[in-house]
Order: C-alpha cells, then sequence, then structure tokens
C-alpha cells in the first residue's frame, strides 16, 4: 500500500522514483517524497531503511541513480551540497559536520554568501546575536573544537536556522542534546513553519516524532511504506509499519531458552570492585555467574559502555580490582582481559570492531590468533577451515572467506565480529550494542545466539539501548544514570516499566 | 571470466606489466641487452656481465630498502623519508669501526660482521627513534623522519670527524662486488637472502596481519589485544635493519664513504617502490613481492635509459614521465571513469543491437 | 546551569593558530635577543646589517615556504618547489645568455614554469585524487633532470641589465652602522626581499580576508566536512597548488637573481627548508592550521639558529644541521601536544573521513 500523493497547491518539494544502490545494496527502491510549505515532516524507518540516503541524494552528497526532484515547481539538478545550499536547501546532519580548526562564526557563515572578503567585526557581532537568540552558550570568536558536541550540535542548527532556506533537513539533531535544548530546537522549528519552511525531520524518539510532527513518511528497506498524517497513525501502528510485522508477531525469545536460574550459592566468576577508568564513570561494583546474562540499561552516554570498557580494559583504569573465581586479576590493556577468557564486542562497530580491508577470514581469526601468540600464526589450511566453520556455523553471508569484510552489509559484519570473539572460546562474552544498525532479522538472532551461549555455560553481558532486547535476553539488569550504578533488577521486576521508573530516578511510579 | 578480473584486480598486475613493457621494449629495441657473458675480472675472479646483471646489482640496495619501507607504510600510513640520511650514519658507523679514530688503519681494526651488527644496532635505535615520534607522539611519519633526514648526514660526518676512512681490505669488496669463485654480484645474493627472510618471516609469524590491522584499524586493532604503538615502532626497526644491509652493500661498493653524496634520494626511489607495487601510500593491506617488483621496475628503467645514453643526471625526468604514467592508471577515480565509460559503450552497443 | 555560568565567562580559549604563532614569534625574538646580548661573534648580532642579510639571503625560502604553508593548510604537501627552482635558474640563465631574451622574458619564464607545474600537479592531485606526495616527489623528479636538460653545467649569467638588476640593493634611512672609517653606512636589503614582503603580506590579507583563504582552512580542517558545509573542495585544492607553483615561481626567480648563476644543483634540499620552516612556524602538516607571519618568522628562526651555532664556535659544518633538527625536534613535540590537548573536546569525527563518497 503506498500513500495517496495529493496535488496540492503548497507542495514545496517532491522526489519522485528515487533509485539509488551501492555496489551490492540497493539502498533506495523507487521511493517518493512529498513535502509542503509549513510543515514538519518526519521522516521516519528503522536503521538501514534509507533515511540517509534520501536525504543524502537531496543535499547532493550522492548523486540519484533515477528519479525526479522538483523544488516550487522547478526539476532541480542538485550535483553537490553547494547547489543544495543555493537553492534553499540547509542540513543540519547526525554527524557534526564543521570544521573544528574554525572559528564558530565562521563555521556559521563559511560557503555561503556572495561576499569575496570577510568581515570579522560584522561577523562575530552577527554570530553573537544569533547565538544569543538561540540561546548557545557559545561566542563566535571562540575555535569550534573547544566547545562541546551539543554545542557544536546546536551551531551546525543555528547555521541552518540563518540560512533563510526553503527546506530545513534535521538529520537525528537531537541525539546529542539535552531536554531543554530539545525543547529550544522545537520552539525554533515552530516559528520557521509558520514562516513557511519546509522542516523534514529524522530521528529515533517518538515523543519527539508526535510532539512537533505534521505527517509521516515511514521507509523500509530502501522503500517507501508510505506517507501518513500524524493523527492516523497511532504509535503502534507506526512501529508496526517500520518493522514490517504486527507486534505480537514478536516472540518471546526466553520462552526458548530456559531462564537462568540463579543459585544462591553459587560463587559469581567474575567480580569488579570499586572499578574506575578515565572516561568519567563513578566507581562501580559488578559481577556475573556462569551461564548468566545480564546487562547494563540505561540512556545514550549513561555510562554503560564505560563500564564494560573498564573491565575489558579498553579504557584506562584507574582504580578498583577485578577477580576471576575470586582470584584477583590485573588488567590493564585488552590483551589481559582476553588472555583471562574475557570477549568484547564493541559498541562502534566501524571504528572498533572491524578491519575493514581485510577479508572475513582474517577478521575471524583475528582474536584467536592474537591469543595465540606472534610466532604461531595459523597455516592457511587452518585457518580458511576455521573461518568456513564459523561462517557456517553462525550463518555468515558472505561471497566467499576471502571477500573483505567492508563489503559485508552491516548484519553480516557484527556475526563476523561474534565469530572472532566465539572462536575465543571466551568465558565471558561482553556484547556492547550488537544489535545497532543491522536488520530485524538479524538483531534476533545475534539475541539468540546470546543465550544460545549462555545455556552452553558462557556468562554474556547483554547491552542495547533498545529495552525489548534486554528483556527478552538478560535475567538481571544493572541501572545506570548519569554514569552512575543507581539499581539493579532481577526476576519480577523486569518489566518495561520498572527499567523507565529507575533510569528516570523513580519519581513517577 | 572471472579469473581473469580476478588476476587483474591483483595488485602486482601494475609493476608486473610494467616490467614486462620494458622488456619488450629492449627485446625489440636491441636484444644484445639481454645478452649475458661470463668474463673476468680485473682481480681474475670469473663474473657474469651484462645489463641484465647490472639490473639485479644495482637494483638490490632499492629492494632491500622497499621490504622495510613497505612495512612502514603499511603500519604508520606514511613513509620514512630518511632512510638515505640513516645509511650514511650507518655505513659511517662501519668505516669508523673498520679504520679506527684516524681513519688511516691499514688492517681491519674488527672482523667485518662484527662491525656491520654494531651498524645494525645503531641504525635499529635510529629507526626506533622515528618509531617513537611517529607511535608515541603521533607525529606524521613524513615530517618525524624530516629530523633524521636533516641532521643524518651531519651526523655521520662527525661520526668520522669529516675523514674520508678507506678500507683496503680486499674482502670488505666482496659485498658490493664479487666473491671469488662466484660469478653472481654479492650484492644480489645478499638481496635474495634479505627476500627469504621477509618471506619466512611473513609466513611463520603474524607480522604480516598484525601490520595490517594497526594500518588499516588502529583503535580496532588495540580491542583485539594487539599493541598498536609497539607494531609500528617495529615497522620502523625493521626498516633500520634493511638501512643497515643496505648501506652495508652501499659503502662496500667503493670501500669509503661521501658524507653527502652517498645513498641520495634513494627514499624517494624506495617510496617509489611501494607505490609502484601496488601498495597503498596511506597504509593498511600490503605486497612486500609487489615493492620489490617496483625497485627493480625502476632499476630496469634506469638500466634502459642509460643504455640508451641518457646522462645519469637527466634521468630523473623521464624516470617522473614513467610514474605518472603508473600512478594515473592505477588511480581508482581513473579506473571508475573508465569503467563508467566501458559500460557507457556497452550498454550503446547493445541497445543498437536490440535494433 | 552549568551553561550559563560558561556563558558568563568572557575568556575565549585561544586557537591552535594562534598558540602556535606566538611560540614561534616569542622563539625567534628569544634567539635573536639572547644572541645580541651575548655579544656573539664581535657583536654582529647587534648589527642591523646582520638582520637584513638574513632577509637577502632567505628571500626565496620565504617566498616557497608561504605557497608550501598554504598547501600543507589545506592537508596536503609539495616537494616539488626545490626542483621547480633548479629548473627555473637553468632555464632563466640560458634565456639570458643563451637564447637572447631580456630580464622580462626570463621572468615571464619563471612564473611560466610555476604555472604549468601548479595546474598539472594541482590537477592530478585534486581532481584524479593522487596521493600530493607522489605526484610532487615525480614534479621533483621531472624538474631536477628537465633541468640538466636544458643545460648540464653550471655557469654565471653575464647580461648585464640582469646583473644591475641583481645588484640593485635598497638602502633603508636611518638604519646603519658606523663603520671603521666613521662613515656611517645605511643597511640595504635586496630586490628579493621587498618581493618576500609583498608575498608575505598578500598571503597573509588573503588567508585571513577573503573567503577563498577561509576556504582553504575548512577544507584542510575537516575535508568531508567543508563539502557539505558547500564548499567546493577539489577546487580549493587545485586552486592551492596552482598558488604554491606559482610562489615556487617566484621565489625561484627571487633565488636567481640572489644567487646569479643556473644550476641544477641549485636549491636542492630547499624543499624540506621550506617545509620545515612552515613547521616552526605553527603550520599542521594534518591541515586546517597555519599562518602566514608564523612561517615568515619561521625561515627566519631556522636560519637564525644557524648562524648562532656557527657563531658559538661549533664551526663544524656538521652541527648546524644537528642543531636545525633538534629545534624542529622540539617544535613537532610541541605540536603533538597542542593536538593531544585539543582532541581531548571531539572525540569522535576524525575516524569518520573515511569518504562518504562511494
Amino acid at each position: 500500500m503506498k500513500g495517496v500523493v495529493l496535488v496540492e497547491q503548497d507542495v514545496l518539494l517532491t522526489m519522485r522514483g528515487i533509485c539509488k544502490s551501492f555496489p551490492g545494496v540497493k539502498a533506495l527502491q523507487n521511493v517518493d517524497f512529498t513535502l509542503r510549505r509549513g510543515e514538519i515532516h518526519a521522516l521516519m524507518g528503522e536503521n538501514g531503511a534509507g533515511k540517509s540516503t534520501l536525504i543524502k541524494v537531496l543535499t547532493g552528497v550522492y548523486s540519484k541513480d533515477e528519479g525526479d526532484i522538483v523544488l516550487d515547481g522547478q526539476t532541480a539538478v542538485i550535483r553537490n551540497p553547494q547547489d543544495a545550499q543555493n537553492m534553499g536547501i540547509a542540513t543540519v546532519y547526525q554527524e557534526i559536520t564543521l570544521c573544528p580548526n574554525l572559528s564558530v562564526a565562521e563555521n556559521i557563515y563559511i560557503g555561503r554568501g556572495k561576499d569575496k572578503s570577510v568581515k570579522w567585526k560584522k561577523m562575530y557581532t552577527e554570530a553573537d546575536k544569533i547565538l544569543e537568540n538561540l540561546d548557545i552558550p557559545a561566542k563566535g570568536n571562540m575555535q569550534l573544537g573547544n566547545c562541546s558536541l551539543a554545542v557544536q550540535q546546536m551551531i551546525a542548527i543555528a547555521r541552518a536556522v540563518d540560512m533563510d532556506c526553503k527546506v530545513l533537513i534535521l538529520d537525528e539533531p537531537t541525539s546529542s542534546l539535552d531536554e531543554q535544548e530539545v525543547a529550544k530546537l522545537f520552539k525554533l522549528m515552530r516559528d520557521l513553519k509558520a514562516r513557511g519552511v519546509g522542516i523534514v525531520f529524522v530521528t529515533h524518539f517518538f515523543d519527539q516524532v508526535y510532539e512537533v510532527s505534521d505527517r509521516i513518511t515511514v521507509l523500509r528497506d530502501g522503500q517507501l511504506v508510505g506517507e501518513y498524517l500524524i493523527e492516523n497513525l497511532p504509535r503502534v501502528q507506526l512501529v508496526s509499519k517500520m518493522l514490517g510485522k504486527e507486534l505480537d508477531e514478536q516472540e518471546d525469545l526466553r520462552a526458548e531458552h530456559p531462564a537462568f536460574e540463579q543459585e544462591a550459592g553459587a560463587a559469581p566468576i567474575f567480580e569488579a570492585e570499586q572499578l574506575q577508568s578515565n572516561a568519567g564513570i563513578y566507581p562501580f561494583d559488578f559481577y556475573i555467574k556462569k551461564g548468566e546474562v545480564n546487562g547494563f540499561a540505561g540512556l545514550l552516554g549513561s555510562g554503560r559502555s564505560e563500564c564494560v570498557r573498564a573491565i575489558f580494559g579498553a579504557d584506562k583504569v584507574i582504580g578498583g580490582t577485578v577477580k576471576k573465581n575470586g582470584k584477583k586479576i590485573k588488567i590493564r590493556r585488552p590483551i589481559d582481559a582476553m588472555k583471562n577468557g574475557i570477549a568484547y564486542l564493541s559498541e562502534d562497530r566501524k571504528s572498533d570492531g572491524i578491519i575493514g580491508d581485510l577479508s572475513v577470514r582474517d577478521n575471524i581469526i583475528l582474536a584467536s590468533q592474537v591469543l595465540k601468540g606472534f610466532m604461531r600464526p595459523y597455516s592457511k589450511a587452518e585457518a580458511n577451515k576455521l573461518a568456513d566453520e564459523y561462517i557456517k556455523l553462525i550463518q555468515v553471508k558472505t561471497a566467499s572467506r576471502d571477500t573483505p569484510i567492508k563489503s559485508l552489509s552491516g548484519g553480516n559484519q557484527q556475526k563476523v565480529i561474534v565469530a572472532r570473539w566465539m572462536l575465543m572460546h571466551p568465558e565471558y562474552l561482553i556484547l556492547d550494542e550488537p544489535t545497532r544498525g543491522i536488520d530485524v532479522g538479524t538483531k534476533q538472532e545475534i539475541q539468540k545466539l546470546a543465550l544460545q551461549f549462555a545455556s552452553e555455560g558462557m556468562s554474556v553481558t547483554f547491552i542495547s539501548s533498545e529495552t525489548d532486547e534486554m528483556l527478552h535476553t538478560c535475567s538481571r539488569l544493572i541501572v545506570m544514570r548519569d554514569r552512575k550504578v543507581v539499581g539493579e533488577l532481577s526476576g519480577e521486576d523486569l518489566t518495561s516499566n520498572k527499567i523507565m521508573s529507575t533510569i528516570a530516578g523513580g519519581e513517577d511510579k | 571470466m572471472k579469473t581473469v578480473k580476478k588476476i587483474f584486480s591483483n595488485q602486482i598486475v601494475i609493476p608486473l606489466a610494467a616490467l614486462i613493457i620494458l622488456a619488450l621494449f629492449n627485446l625489440i629495441a636491441d636484444p644484445s641487452f639481454y645478452k649475458i657473458t661470463l668474463g673476468l675480472n680485473s682481480d681474475g675472479n670469473p663474473v657474469l656481465t651484462g645489463y641484465l646483471i647490472t639490473i639485479l646489482d644495482s637494483g638490490a640496495e632499492l629492494a632491500i630498502l622497499a621490504i622495510g619501507m613497505t612495512l612502514v607504510t603499511a603500519a604508520s600510513g606514511g613513509q620514512d623519508i630518511s632512510v638515505g640520511a640513516a645509511i650514511a650514519i650507518s655505513g659511517s658507523v662501519m668505516l669508523r669501526l673498520l679504520c679506527g679514530p684516524t681513519a688511516n688503519s691499514q688492517t681491519l681494526l674488527m672482523p667485518i660482521a662484527c662491525a656491520f651488527l654494531i651498524a645494525m644496532v645503531v641504525s635499529m635505535l635510529f629507526g626506533a627513534f622515528n618509531g617513537v615520534l611517529v607511535a608515541i607522539f603521533k607525529i606524521q611519519p613524513m615530517i618525524a623522519t624530516l629530523i633524521l633526514y636533516t641532521a643524518g648526514r651531519s651526523i655521520a660526518a662527525w661520526i668520522n670527524q669529516n675523514q674520508l676512512p678507506v678500507v683496503v681490505d680486499p674482502t670488505f669488496k666482496y659485498f658490493g662486488g664479487y666473491i671469488p669463485g662466484c660469478p653472481v654480484p654479492t650484492a644480489f645474493i645478499i638481496a635474495v637472502i634479505c627476500m627469504i627472510i621477509i618471506g619466512l618471516v611473513l609466513k611463520f609469524t603474524n607480522l604480516g596481519l598484525y601490520t595490517q590491522c594497526v594500518g588499516i584499524n588502529e583503535r580496532s586493532s588495540r580491542l583485539n589485544g594487539l599493541n598498536p604503538t609497539f607494531i609500528k615502532i617495529l615497522a620502523f626497526v625493521i626498516m633500520g635493519m634493511c638501512v643497515a644491509v643496505a648501506a652495508l652493500i652501499k659503502v662496500s661498493r667503493i670501500s669509503t664513504i661521501n658524507y653527502s653524496v652517498i645513498a641520495k634520494d634513494i627514499e624517494m626511489d624506495a617510496i617509489l617502490a611501494v607505490a609502484l607495487g601496488g601498495n597503498a601510500l596511506s597504509g593498511g593491506k600490503f605486497n612486500v613481492w609487489g615493492s620489490i617488483i617496483g625497485a627493480y621496475v625502476i632499476q630496469f628503467l634506469t638500466t634502459t635509459l642509460y643504455k640508451f645514453n641518457v646522462s645519469s643526471v637527466a634521468l630523473p625526468a623521464y624516470k617522473a614521465v614513467v610514474v605518472i604514467i603508473l600512478v594515473v592508471a592505477s588511480a581508482p577515480t581513473v579506473r571508475d571513469k573508465f569503467a563508467e565509460l566501458s559500460k557507457k559503450m556497452k550498454s550503446k552497443k547493445s541497445v543498437k543491437e536490440a535494433a | 546551569m552549568t551553561e550559563k555560568s560558561k556563558r558568563a565567562k568572557t575568556k575565549v580559549p585561544m586557537t591552535d593558530s594562534n598558540i602556535l604563532l606566538i611560540i614561534t614569534i616569542a622563539v625567534f625574538f628569544g634567539m635573536y635577543i639572547i644572541a645580541c646580548a651575548l655579544g656573539l661573534n664581535n657583536n654582529v648580532f647587534t648589527k642591523p646589517q646582520t638582520f637584513m642579510n638574513l632577509l637577502n639571503e632567505n628571500a626565496a625560502l620565504i617566498i616557497m615556504s608561504c605557497g608550501l604553508s598554504l598547501v600543507m593548510i589545506t592537508g596536503g604537501i609539495d616537494i616539488s618547489v626545490g626542483g621547480i627552482t633548479a629548473l627555473i635558474t637553468m632555464t632563466c640563465a640560458m634565456n639570458l645568455d643563451v637564447w637572447g631574451g631580456n630580464v622580462y622574458t626570463a621572468m615571464l619564464i619563471a612564473l611560466g614554469i610555476g604555472l604549468a607545474f601548479g595546474i598539472v600537479q594541482g590537477y592530478l592531485i585534486a581532481y584524479l585524487e593522487i596521493q600530493p606526495f607522489i605526484i610532487t616527489l615525480a614534479g621533483m623528479f621531472f624538474a631536477k633532470g628537465m633541468t640538466t636538460i636544458v643545460n648540464s653545467s653550471p655557469f654565471n649569467v653575464q647580461n648585464e641589465a640582469f646583473n644591475t638588476l641583481r645588484s640593485t640593493r635598497l638602502y633603508i634611512p636611518f638604519i646603519g652602522t658606523v663603520n671603521k672609517a666613521g662613515k656611517f653606512v645605511n643597511a640595504y636589503v635586496e630586490i628579493g626581499v621587498i618581493v618576500a614582503l609583498v608575498v608575505v603580506i598578500l598571503m597573509f590579507i588573503m588567508l585571513r580576508w577573503t573567503r577563498l583563504g577561509r576556504n582553504f582552512y575548512a577544507v584542510g580542517g575537516n575535508p568531508q566536512s567543508a563539502l557539505m558545509l558547500g564548499i567546493n573542495v577539489k577546487r580549493t585544492k587545485f586552486t592551492a597548488h596552482i598558488i604554491c607553483s606559482l610562489l615556487a615561481g617566484i621565489g625561484g626567480f627571487v633565488y636567481f637573481m640572489h644567487v646569479g648563476s643556473g644550476s641544477p644543483s641549485h636549491a636542492s634540499g630547499m624543499e624540506m627548508n621550506a617545509i620545515a620552516s612552515s613547521i616552526i612556524g605553527g603550520t599542521m602538516l594534518t591541515g586546517g592550521v597555519g599562518n602566514i607571519i608564523g612561517t615568515f618568522f619561521g625561515a627566519l628562526s631556522l636560519n637564525t639558529i644557524k648562524q648562532i651555532v656557527t657563531s658559538v664556535g661549533l664551526s663544524e659544518a656538521w652541527w648546524t644541521n644537528i642543531t636545525v633538527a633538534a629545534m624542529l625536534c622540539i617544535f613537532l613535540v610541541i605540536q603533538s601536544i597542542v593536538i593531544a590537548r585539543t582532541k581531548g573536546g571531539k572525540k569522535e569525527g576524525s575516524e569518520k573521513e573515511k569518504k562518504a563518497k562511494k
């Protein structure tokens, strides 16, 4: 079912039949998108649904393979970001795309305007005015690199707002902002809307969508699902449209695998006491038993990753002790943790996980190889055998074991990394956001794998931004807020509501 | 079809093709290029002579340096430009040890092997110095090694107080010349030994895998238990070892040293060899054999040009043209454009056929 | 909240460029004043002419360093400038003495050579995206080889008009010293110095007050972001290489005027001196940070330290280079610490530079 594209008077931008493919992936297939004057239009979809690609086509970062873009009734040819800017399309990207070496004011003004010369004084005063209007705690003459990430994001927004644009694209602008800043941003968006600007809003936060948006377009797997007025689409339906299935279809994973029975007397296999790293978390205590699946719950930036990184020695540990089976062990670097049977699948797959140019085989054997030692490489036959075995076991979809890992899809890359750590036969596996940015099917597979490993006697820590996933897998949750452990939930308490209230501080029960 | 494609995507294709084109060119222009004769040299030893032998002989230092440069490039994503200066230092140390502080000793003051080993340790230390600047202080390799590039030849002169020691002992000449009774140039034998060693090291240790990991993604490597700092320094230390070997051949060739001229600009040739070998100068995946072939392409070209009476000083101009052609041909953007072009041609063709 | 308190603070942290610039200028004047105070080499440093000679001898280097700083600010490198200079000296010398040209055609030749190198190298680097190091290395080889193809043996230029031009001295009023005969002698500079100063000023103005100039910084700071901010990254890089080679052309001619001869061995290793000057002047090879004034003082510092080393009695030739290297080392370590300090603020970002293009 496709949403009806109405021909209306106030249509500002139409994208029709947009196709874009990358080697091996069809990122967009025949997608339509319509934006009207003075509306806030949410673009929704799972990771990998094609939202970012669609936006990058619109802003000229990618060139489309097929399709038309009509802006203000005229066919628009957008070859690069400059063209987009000149046509009045302003964009705030998810990752900050400003120059850290320049001043704040320059970042607001560079790349636009006709002036051949730079009038610093004028620029600084004008920038200060804008910053003040938007209540951004920065000065025009500061170096951007010295500002915090949230402020940098606000400056990127200030730049876009100041551009007098017809179309404003906000690609997940709120992920590094706190509540107040989000409120400011929304006020701004409503002002712009009143002025007739069309706003494309991409976000993962449902509350925000329902707070400001007028219309929603849903994408799934590079295809258009439909366009809806916000009143006509309740949240439950939105979720099912994004996932492509009804909610109650979601099976209860834990039912398949018997929940971990916490034996009262069993001693923990790994224990941490007052552990603290230089990543800014408060000292915390932690334990895990053999065959247990636990997790760290908390918002992004609450310190859940930093905790497990401290256990693995990925950040510099500055205090506290770690014990294995009651005996103190010293973990200064990741290799120490690996030698003690700890494996860590990191949160940022691209920069902390894969070795992009190397083959799937090399990526699978890497960790075990490092453990095995510098002087004792696997023979080619051995490596091939192991790689094939694990590709089959974990069902990695790859052309061959010699394919560079970077040409695999996100989910399969993640499976390769899982295979890498499995090959090490760890006693304790830490999965930090293993399901981020991968398709729904693979997400479930990975959760199942985690439970399967646990039933084979491995201890697993499972961290996810999605509470549901944690509820499906974990039998005990450690809740974090503001870089501190604030609670622990298990058994009966493991409900979505309880977790939320613990995260929030237990005020609204 | 697929295998053909696979062969063409291999990085060794371009240097190999260059080598074959050069070889064919010489074959057509003057087949006597390939004539190899066995004659007696001035010392009465049987030696092989011919252009091919010259190529193998004088390309030895470059091939050895290309090995080290490949590792440095792969691990650090940058290049070591202090190689020539480091050769001067290493050679100077060797001569100082052999000829003594007054530089006029008529006999060797210590066994050559001993002097060579000490010189190797010295140049490994200088390699480590570069490595520390790169790995710990995170200075770009080219700039970090600019320090030694600036100071190296001066340090070499300082070691011997600017005297020019001459080694009288004939055995010292063997390394850059011929061992009596063996008609193959010793330099080539040394180069082959180095290749065998690096081949064995790459096969029986994880040097290759670790270096590539660190070069591609340092953060991931650390989380997989590697120590990127150590591996980068190791690459520079291995470079130092290669430098010492090249220095031995260089000083042995003339039995003395000229601080400001010895191995001049050889770093540039070594970097070229790496690039011609199809290795990305930004680091990561590497193929040592590509670099070695690249080194011999450079030497082949040099010898060919010599044969056609191009003076040694004008040579860089021709070299530059060849390099630019090779680099442009292998540039990804150019390849993409060609691929697009051929795609268009094909689609046009199919349209025509359909009509 | 904390943000309000942040706002209250009016103190703005210094930019990386400024910190490095201040260090450079302080080091230069510090060295010079100490040299004066110690009365090195019969008080030679207190004589104005010593300072002017520093300029006379390094005019060409200053001009080239400006070009290199520019390229380095955009995140590139150019090691062909020394080769280009050698080619220019030889071609101009031949033009004046053998081919029957005059001073003006010689100047045109110098500019033409610079421009040609700039266009070819710039195109290959910016539009075909080949590593700048390799392209300019080939450029250096080509220039050096061409020099000997033009003429392989060095010779002094005999052309009258040129020799008058090159020996022209501009005396500076009121500044000078009393010589042995008790006569006041004004300090002088060569024409090249005027050219160098004009280049420094123009480049400074360009980088500071024009849109193009700021684009160079943006491209060097983060090319991906610069693209998103609507800057034509390729064209900007192209322009930088053209300006750099053009300055190498001008610098080459100034060098030619200073030495008055053509030779393939001229200016060998000058590219490394120019890079060193830029680094000491606070330009970072990682791009985005640098200042022409710093480069100017960087070139002077580099040569002042050389002079100081020789005057304190370390007359053996090797000490100069060793000290210069040590100085370079110290400056690089300082830069590395500055970078580490800034990186604290922005953890990610740099990882994502691997082109979103494909």
